[in-house]
């Protein structure tokens, strides 16, 4: 089933024309990576998706419970939709323990109000009883759970990756974009990363948006691939056809390789 | 019910009255004279302010220098439903936190959007509208301010007053409206992108803390029988901040020590009045650079702990 739909999606920073023309239909339950050299317009895709940019033109419609159309996307209701983010640039709450970086995830569900919390009705602790079960839970199966009186920023840059992607889980999301999960990571944490975001997306029944560098991930992972290069759309498909695209090694390896080789 | 009632809160209820009793007890055979009564009044106003300006600029790193414009509001408010109007002291402290919380609104709307410096330089300014205002209000009293207000606040009046501040605060922090908070000074875009509404929770505790500033400032009305507009200035927002900062950004027990602590200081050193503005800045130099976590560290939350 169809779940996100862009079309003609447009953004431009003054002269600088970092999205142009993307037409992309996501499917549900797919795992899509969008990949693309630096500057492509991947992460203001992003940025665009979860209403923190409003584009120039174009139109972007999520499938949810309800469609929620491109007017009605901002970034403090997209949790509440059910799409959840993670960040390029790691932004964690550094000075918060790991456990609160989580419950903040859980933000968008609390429900129990600001005069139950001062006068500590038992509202307040039902809530706080089950969000911290929740949050528990969520860091078993990141394999957190023994660091998570940790303040954030003492963690490997790993471990902040996966603190990232538990904080987004949190909110109970039905998609998941992910800007660049294995940045950082060694081989091994990336071949766990790339497990654990596959059990997360069968387990809570997700559909997962990657950004991502690392081609090994990318293709072991994505169901389908989008291919950026100046922020235009050049390429699109299984991960075995892109592999041999020949825009896509064009775009990677530059003009003069490709004509080189042949 | 259970939750609230476990051994920890007990020791803490029982520690609480029991100073309380040790107070009055002490006040009722005379060891404490109305001088050091005064003084015990002046370092019960300055815990409340702190407190309230922690939860501001602490908490949610807003940085405020104009807390005590929210006094002041909240003292003239106070003074006047008593002093002009004949109201009873519950009247005025109701007046006092509704003003103040009003003006915190104000405030707290069209700053919205400010950060940081900017910030600091608008609360600076609104700091001195109101004291402007303040020196022009002629019902108010002018530059001459405003007198005879009544003695209303006694210990008692004090003490409630400062145990309501520290819970209602705390108790605010250690939900997920104070995580919210908290989120929103460690990163506004990645709390956004949690679903929580900053702009909400920015106002709101803008309002909270100007609340509490007001009420302060309706004990203080209440007992110096004398306010004025000047006493509320740039410096006095400045005394709060730095008994704040002292106690550690985001800690509500290092504001208690600390504004304790620095109003002892300042006591100590009445003897010798040329020094004591040296002494104190240099006692605070040197704190700040040995002790630079402050007296009680950041961020001594722990929700989980209770819950």
């Amino acid at each position: 089933m169809e779940l996100l739909n862009v079309s003609k999606l447009s953004k431009d920073f003054g002269g600088v024309k970092a999205v142009q023309d993307i037409d992309i239909t996501i499917q549900e339950n797919e795992i899509t990576g969008i990949i693309g050299p630096n500057g492509a317009g991947k992460t203001t895709f992003f940025n665009l998706l979860t209403g923190l940019y409003a584009p120039s033109s174009g139109e972007i419609t999520y499938h949810l419970r309800k469609d929620v159309r491109t007017r009605q996307l901002k970034p403090r209701k997209m949790s509440r939709y059910g799409v959840a983010r993670t960040f390029q640039n790691i932004r964690l709450f550094k000075e918060m323990s790991v456990f609160d970086n989580v419950l903040i995830g859980n933000h968008c569900n609390m429900t129990y109000g600001v005069i139950p919390s001062v006068l500590r009705l038992p509202s307040y602790f039902s809530g706080e009883r089950e969000a911290s079960e929740k949050v528990t839970e969520l860091l078993r199966i990141f394999n957190l759970l023994d660091k998570k009186e940790e303040k954030a920023r003492n963690l490997s840059y790993g471990d902040q990756r996966k603190v990232e992607i538990a904080r987004a889980l949190a909110a109970n999301p039905r998609v998941l974009l992910l800007d660049e999960p294995a940045a950082g990571m060694n081989p091994n944490e990336t071949n766990e990363l790339t497990r654990l975001i596959r059990w997360v997306k069968d387990e809570f029944k997700l559909t997962v948006i990657l950004i991502e560098h690392d081609m090994s991930l990318v293709m072991k992972l994505c169901d389908k691939i989008f291919v950026f290069d100046y922020g235009h759309l050049i390429a699109e498909g299984s991960p075995e056809s892109i592999q041999n695209n020949e825009r896509v090694i064009k775009a990677y390896l530059g003009g003069d390789y490709v004509a080189q080789a042949e | 019910m259970k939750e609230i009632i476990n051994r920890n809160n007990l020791a803490r209820a029982v520690m609480v009255i029991s100073f309380y009793f040790a107070v009055m007890l002490l006040m009722n055979t005379g060891i404490i004279d109305s001088y050091i009564f005064l003084n015990i009044v002046s370092i019960g106003i300055n815990i409340i302010l702190a407190v309230s300006l922690n939860l501001i600029t602490g908490f949610t790193g807003q940085f405020s220098l104009g807390h005590a414009a929210f006094m002041s509001i909240g003292a003239y408010a106070s003074g006047i439903l008593t002093a002009k109007l004949g109201m009873p002291f519950i009247v005025g402290i109701l007046g006092a936190a509704l003003t103040a919380a009003l003006a915190g609104l104000l405030i707290g709307i069209p700053t919205l959007r400010l950060k940081g410096d900017y910030l600091a330089i608008a609360t600076l300014g609104f700091g001195e509208i109101v004291r402007i205002i303040g020196l022009n209000w002629k019902y108010g009293g002018g530059a001459m301010g405003l007198n005879d207000i009544p003695r209303f606040t006694t210990w008692t009046w004090l003490f409630g007053i400062i145990v309501l501040t520290l819970v209602v605060i705390s108790n605010f922090i250690t939900s997920y409206n104070g995580r919210a908070v908290i989120s929103i000074r460690e990163d506004e875009i990645a709390s956004t992108s949690m679903g929580v509404n900053t702009s909400y929770y920015k106002v709101l505790v803008f309002s909270l803390g100007a609340l509490f500033a007001g009420v302060a400032g309706s004990l203080y009305a209440n007992y110096f029988y004398f306010i004025k507009p000047d006493s509320f200035g740039f410096m006095k927002s400045i005394d709060i901040l730095v008994i704040v900062v002292m106690g550690g950004l985001g800690s509500i027990r290092g504001s208690v020590i600390s504004a304790i602590a620095l109003s002892l200081v300042s006591l100590s050193l009445q003897g010798i009045p040329e020094l004591r503005m040296v002494i104190y800045a240099v006692i605070l130099f040197v704190m700040m650079v040995y002790k630079p976590q402050r007296l009680m560290g950041k961020l001594k939350i722990m929700v989980r702990k209770e819950a």
